[in-house]
Parts: structure tokens; sequence; C-alpha cells
């Protein structure tokens, strides 16, 4: 049993240690789209995606740390992420981001 | 004039909005002992109405949420000015808190804290302040 235990340990490090890696060679090759990104919709779709990069690293420090209190993180940083992407959309297709009057 | 179709968004509003209010209001009852509290609170409250006002535009919503957010700013900085004055009522130093658990009939036994009532203020602070700078940089046509 404790064999077992053991196995699953070193195996979730590694696996840690592989998503870490995935997620910063995905955030190195975003950064690189941000600042190369021929149009601007390239640019907001790259910013949307680090913000589902960071509540990922936000969930592997979460297992990595063995606590639950990063949970709330995860919440919060996909929210504002969405009301970015949001006003980024809204900026790009209007050019106005609160409008006086829809109608 | 040319005119968006975004019926999904405001269609989709209506009801994140109202999730975005209760996790704020969850946020800034877990302060003080998990992550959360007045801040966090407030800029979540702030992103909720934001939400709104990108959907409907100014002028429904000011005609759904009739509150002068500028006059948020002196309440909120004067409960958490209150909530410090307190203190001199029980012969404590300024800004002491304190603890104690409660029984309330439906939660069972609950524990309040008056830093929670700082945290109040700290929240109605951060929406005024959030809401007035998102508004007064929009309106400059």
């Amino acid at each position: 049993m404790t064999d077992l235990l053991k196995f699953t340990d070193s195996f979730l490090g590694i696996t840690l240690i592989i998503c870490s890696a995935g997620i910063s060679l995905s955030l190195a090759l975003l950064l690189y789209q941000i600042i190369k990104g021929p149009t601007q919709p390239d640019r907001a779709v790259s910013l949307d995606t680090i913000g589902i990069n960071l509540m990922g690293i936000a969930g592997i420090l979460a297992i990595f740390l063995e606590t639950t209190k990063l949970n709330d993180v995860v919440l919060l940083i996909g929210i504002l992420g969405f009301l970015g992407t949001l006003a980024i959309a809204k900026y790009l297709e209007k050019g106005v981001i609160i409008d006086r009057d829809l109608d | 004039m040319y005119k968006p179709n975004d019926l999904i968004l405001r269609t989709t509003t209506s009801l994140i909005a109202f999730i975005l209010l209760g996790f704020a209001i969850y946020l800034l009852l877990a302060g003080h002992n998990s992550p959360g509290g007045g801040f966090v609170g407030g800029l979540m409250t702030s992103g909720a109405v934001l939400l709104m006002y990108m959907s409907y535009g100014i002028e429904a919503v000011k005609k759904m949420l009739p509150i002068n957010f500028v006059t948020l700013i002196p309440i909120g900085l004067g409960i958490a000015v209150l909530t410090g004055a307190g203190s001199f009522l029980f012969d404590v130093p300024f800004m002491s808190q304190t603890f104690g658990y409660f029984t309330v009939p439906i939660f069972g036994e609950i524990e309040l804290a008056t830093a929670m009532l700082f945290d109040l203020g700290v929240y109605f602070t951060v929406v005024g302040v959030m809401i007035t700078i998102i508004l007064s940089i929009a309106n400059d046509q």
C-alpha cells in the first residue's frame, strides 16, 4: 500500500512539472503573438487565452501547495477575464464600450 | 445607423449579473479568515454593474439602479471611521477588534467579527470609486 502511495505521489509531482512547462511554453508563445499579431482581434484572443492560462496556473499551484483556498481565485480570474474579453470585443465591433442609449 | 445584434449578451447578462452579485456577497462575508474581503467584494460588485452598463447602456441602467455612486464614497469612509472610533466606547485602543460565537435560528452557531463592519466600509468605498472612474472615462464624448 505504501508503495502505491509513493508511486502516485511521485507521479503527481512529475505531472505537475510537465503541466507547468506546457503552460510556460504557451504563455511565451502568446506573448509573441501579442507583440507580433497582425490584427487587433488576434491580440484580443491572445489576451483571453492568457487569462485562461492564469486559471490553469492557479489550479496547479493549489495542487502543489495542497490547499483549497485558491479555488476562489480561479473563479475570480475567470470572471475578470470574461469581462475583459467582452469589453475588447465590443470595442472592436462598435468603437465604444459603454454607449449612452442603445435603442 | 448600424445596430448591433447582441441578443445573447442581453439575455445572459440578466442571469450572470445576479451570479456575480451573489459571489460578491460571499466574498465579502468570507473575508478576514479566508480569501476575500471588502476590496474584492467591491470589485466583483462593480464588475456586475459594469456588465449591465456594457449590455444595456447608461440610460437604461440609470433607470434600473437610481443610485448616485459618488455618494457611496463618503458613506463607506464614514462607516470605516465610525468602526475604528467605536472601540473608544469599550475603553480599548483605536481600531481594536474582537469576535464571538453566536447561535442564530437557521444557520446554527456562526462566528461574527467586528472586522466585518470595517470590511463593509471598504466595500462601499471601492464600489463608489470604481463605478465613478469607469463612468467618467466612458463619458468623454
